[in-house]
């Protein structure tokens, strides 16, 4: 809503951390989807349920992933990636 | 060594005075501002293992015994939320930050236009959502002393479980107030806690992984034949309802955020933004860990303890019935951590919420006038923290005795997390949503909070002990569709997720509902920009208008909210800022929006509000604030600030105007007396000498020397006369640009040298200062009319200097490549509507001493300006000061 004229097309820089914000915000997406997963697994005494181990690899797998991701963007966004200019577009 | 109670007790106590040991240390540590490794963001995130609680310590194990991996749902929702920080718990932490809030109550109370209503009512919530967790926190312990004491074959068996109970929850009160109320200011942070409840994190994960450890390759021999353990045990396939995995994520989630406790660590406690960068992925990794092994616990603990054991207790009493006693207190002394670390903070969380918004709020309306009144309000605050404190786990302890700490304690976790999950809507509207409103809120609070009573609360007591069995069956006075746990006929679903799904769903809906229809009050809308807009502005709010309050009373209150230092400092600051001199600032919008943020980190948002309320008058929002609240408040701000930088532009050209259009009038005047005045000069000398030579003419009896005299006088004249036309036409030439410059190289010094013999200074009154070092300057310059200027100044120090022991310094200098040459006296200078007409032609500063015919300085400036100069009167000095400025390049290119 500021009337300053907002680039439409930013630099390289600020076109990356604009890109990880935005994985920032999809990670925890993400988790729900893969953790989510389960809920199609057949349960237990039906055909084909899945078994006690593979689960627990599965989940515990899946949680690995996310901290390692979660790990990786938090080293990467820059600081103070909210007072970026432009920040209309894509803010919040 | 056996595991006797009596050790036991020791150790637990040998661990509760280290515990007071680190929390004593750490503060102390702060207060000498040493305590930069207490603000480290691993500190931050152990803190954040509050979360994990003797519920999840023990009960982990028993949930999984029961019902499988089910209970991983508990951790995956804080996970979810942690890798999600940037979208969510950022903007939480940032308003927490910059509008000071104390709890979950307060923000919600400070979003909604700062309503003391729903404070009170998430506070109340909050405490009926906590009081029975408190329980199972007194229950779990113990329990687990119970466990110790059975496998003890010397103790009598243990009869008196409140006992233990009792201390400890008297401990644990005692703990909290110590550290918790040592300074009133939120925002001042608990060191010593925070630090008390890290180690304590540690503690348990520790504990907890060393049980592990064990289990898996003490007793179940490695990782792949623990695993095969597992498919051959009772919990052999993916067992979990999908309605409850996803439920129960959700819940878990939203339970992260509204807890009145995670909120204490994650908002209020939180010292830097920065840490949550960290803890978004070391918390999830510490929740992995923590739940790493609680499956192999669970099927190591069915294969080997007896039918019937407490799979609740698995954690320790397998390593007691493997002889492991020292593995069996560590895993003591953890689950002992997760129940104190929880208890402290949720005592201090709630003691802030009750102190704030029931206690401040009574005893305000009860002393009347209150903050003007006498008596120190620090004190009042933290007496009411002290005492709430005390209240809760009192109410804790009385719960727990009532409901006999049977298994009716258990179910209560989730309980107590659907309770406080009522908030969410709330929060997370108030903070992404500027429609939201008070009214919204209530409405969606109520409804969640009355469903989550009837549909899970009560009934969680038991068929038939609250809610009569008939009612359960048949709904209330036979009304089928309002059965606690078949609302609307639908039937079959889990009783849990049926609480959560409608209590969200009416919550949010009658907030989103409530919300649209209703119309918020102007404090509400400024709120709602503020915090929904948190990160475009941090600016703080300006909710007061009018200056009616008077800064004394504002300087008392304050005193004794902030203390006297700290409100000195900050009246004092906010003075200077003004412009002002001692301690009383004039009471701005600004200023008393952030007084009251101050104040809000002790009292609460809603209290400072009412505080400053008192003695402003009525709480007044002005037309300025409501345009700042409006949609166009950006539009606004930079049309007013062009607006502004026009308004400036203009006022500077007005001022602009305004000068020339005096000097214009002066050189009108000066115009006029030109005339006047070069008659006169004319007039003088040719009056005498057409009178003297009429003499001469006319009078032949005259002595020789009489002639010689009026002969002398009619020369003297003409040459005056003859001087005077020489100037002017020396200006006039200068001021046509006709003159031919004679540039030569020289010495700065020797010009001067020239133009003190010239004009006899050394032997005049007149005392000159020069240092010669500086003069050695290499010039490429007329140097005649260089010191021609010279001359003029030295001569005017000579005539004008009104000083009784007349001086003169000649100081030399450069700057931005420009040759300074300043010529400053001791005299009384020239006044100041004199000084931008001196340079004028005819004109003189004083009339008395008529000494020349004004054109000397006129003469100088033309000549400066054909030398590519300056000449300037130099204001501000101890006399009459000129400055002579020469492009410094000249003399480089010179040398």
């Amino acid at each position: 809503m500021n009337e300053k004229p907002v680039p439409l097309f930013l630099e390289r820089r600020s076109y990356r951390q604009r890109r990880l914000m935005d994985a920032a915000r999809l990670l925890p997406l993400l988790a729900a989807v893969l953790w989510g997963v389960p809920l199609l697994w057949p349960r237990g005494g039906t055909e084909g349920a899945v078994s006690m181990s593979t689960a627990i690899l599965y989940l515990f797998g899946v949680w690995v992933v996310l901290a390692v991701l979660a790990f990786l963007i938090s080293r990467k966004l820059a600081d103070d990636g909210e007072g970026a200019p432009g920040d209309g577009e894509g803010g919040q | 060594m056996t595991a006797t109670l009596n050790l036991l007790v020791v150790v637990c106590l040998g661990y509760v005075a280290f515990l007071f040991l680190v929390a004593f240390a750490a503060e102390r540590a702060a207060l000498r501002g040493r305590g930069g490794w207490l603000r480290s963001p691993i500190v931050y995130t152990l803190s954040l293992s509050i979360y994990c609680t003797a519920w999840t310590f023990y009960g982990a194990v028993g949930y999984a015994a029961r019902s499988g991996l089910e209970f991983l749902t508990i951790y995956l929702g804080p996970t979810i939320v942690m890798v999600g920080w940037w979208w969510g718990l950022r903007k939480l932490v940032r308003i927490g930050r910059t509008q000071r809030v104390t709890s979950v109550a307060d923000l919600i109370s400070s979003r909604y236009g700062k309503s003391t209503l729903l404070a009170v009512f998430v506070t109340l919530i909050a405490v009926i959502g906590t009081t029975p967790y408190i329980a199972l926190q007194l229950q779990s312990v113990t329990a687990s002393f119970a466990s110790i004491a059975q496998a003890d074959p010397n103790a009598a068996p243990l009869e008196d479980t409140r006992q233990i109970a009792l201390s400890v929850a008297v401990g644990l009160a005692l703990f909290t107030i110590l550290f918790g109320t040592r300074n009133l200011d939120a925002n001042e942070r608990h060191h010593g806690v925070v630090m008390a409840i890290a180690v304590e994190a540690v503690v348990k994960l520790f504990a907890l992984m060393a049980v592990g450890v064990f289990v898996v390759w003490g007793l179940g021999g490695g990782v792949g034949a623990t695993l095969a353990r597992i498919d051959a045990s009772a919990l052999d396939h993916w067992q979990v309802d999908g309605t409850r995995w996803a439920g129960l994520t959700f819940l878990s989630a939203a339970a992260f955020l509204t807890l009145p406790r995670m909120f204490q660590v994650l908002v209020v406690e939180n010292d830097d933004e920065q840490h949550l960068r960290t803890a978004s992925w070391a918390f999830p990794v510490y929740l992995l860990l923590i739940s790493l092994f609680v499956v192999p616990i669970a099927v190591v603990g069915l294969e080997i303890m007896p039918a019937g054991a407490n799979p609740d207790q698995f954690v320790l009493t397998v390593p007691l019935a493997q002889g492991q006693d020292t593995l069996a207190m560590l895993s003591f002394l953890g689950g002992f951590s997760s129940a104190t670390s929880m208890v402290i903070v949720a005592a201090i969380a709630l003691a802030t919420m009750v102190s704030n918004h029931i206690v401040m709020p009574i005893w305000l309306n009860l002393t009347g006038g209150g903050a003007v009144m006498s008596g120190d309000v620090r004190n009042v605050v933290i007496m009411a923290r002290r005492v709430s404190i005390a209240g809760v786990l009192g109410l804790g302890y009385v719960y727990y005795q009532m409901s006999g700490g049977g298994a009716a304690l258990a179910a209560i976790g989730l309980v107590s997390f659907a309770g406080v999950a009522q908030f969410l809507p709330a929060l997370m509207g108030g903070i992404f949503w500027r429609g939201a409103t008070r009214v919204g809120a209530l409405v969606g609070l109520s409804l969640g909070f009355v469903l989550w009573v009837w549909c899970l609360l009560l009934p969680s007591f038991g068929a038939g002990v609250v809610i009569p069995e008939a009612v359960m069956a048949q709904g209330p006075l036979g009304i089928g569709w309002l059965r606690p746990q078949a609302l609307f006929g639908i039937e079959g679903i889990d009783p849990l997720v049926h609480a959560i799904f409608w209590s969200m769903l009416f919550n949010t809906g009658g907030f989103i509902v409530a919300s649209l229809l209703s119309f918020p009050t102007p404090l509400e809308r400024l709120q709602g920009a503020q915090f929904v807009n948190v990160f475009q502005h941090s600016a703080r709010p300006q909710n007061w208008a009018g200056g009616t309050a008077q800064s004394e009373d504002l300087m008392v209150m304050a005193q004794r909210i902030l203390g006297p230092g700290e409100a000195q400092a900050l009246f004092q600051d906010e003075a200077q800022r003004q412009g002002l001199v001692g301690y009383l600032p004039e009471p701005t919008p600004d200023f008393l929006a952030l007084l009251e943020r101050e104040m809000s980190g002790s009292v609460g948002a809603a209290t400072a509000h009412a505080m400053v309320g008192q003695i402003m008058g009525a709480a007044t929002v002005s037309v300025e604030d409501l345009l700042a609240v409006a949609d166009e408040t950006a539009q606004m701000m930079e049309y007013s600030s062009q607006l502004e930088t026009k308004s400036e532009e203009l006022a500077r050209t007005a001022r602009q105007l305004r000068a020339a259009n005096e000097k214009l009038t002066q050189i009108s005047v000066q115009k006029d007396a030109f005339l006047s005045q070069i008659s006169h000069e004319l007039r003088t000398p040719m009056t005498s000498i057409r009178a003297f030579s009429e003499i001469l003419r006319d009078g032949g009896a005259l002595d020789p020397e009489a002639q010689a005299k009026y002969a002398g006088i009619i020369h003297d004249e003409a040459i005056r006369l003859t001087r005077l036309l020489d100037d002017l036409l020396d200006l006039s030439v200068l001021e046509n640009g006709q003159v031919n410059l004679n540039i030569r190289t020289g010495v700065l010094a020797e010009v001067i040298d020239h133009a003190v013999a010239a004009t006899g200074v050394e032997h005049g009154p007149l005392k000159l200062h020069r240092r010669r070092a500086n003069e050695e300057v290499m010039l490429e310059t007329d140097m005649d009319r260089l010191a021609q200027v010279f001359i003029n100044l030295i001569a005017n120090a000579q005539k004008y200097c009104d000083a009784e022991a007349p001086e003169l310094t000649i100081a030399v200098g450069s700057r931005d490549g420009q040759l300074l040459v300043d010529f400053i006296d001791n005299g009384s200078g020239i006044p100041r509507q004199a000084q931008s007409v001196v340079f004028e032609k005819f004109s003189r500063v004083s009339d008395q001493k008529a000494g020349g015919a004004g054109l000397g300085l006129a003469i100088c400036r033309e000549i400066m300006a054909r030398l590519d100069g300056t000449i300037s009167y130099l204001p501000g000095q101890s006399g009459a000061a000129f400055r002579v400025t020469l492009p410094l390049a000249q003399r480089l290119a010179a040398q």
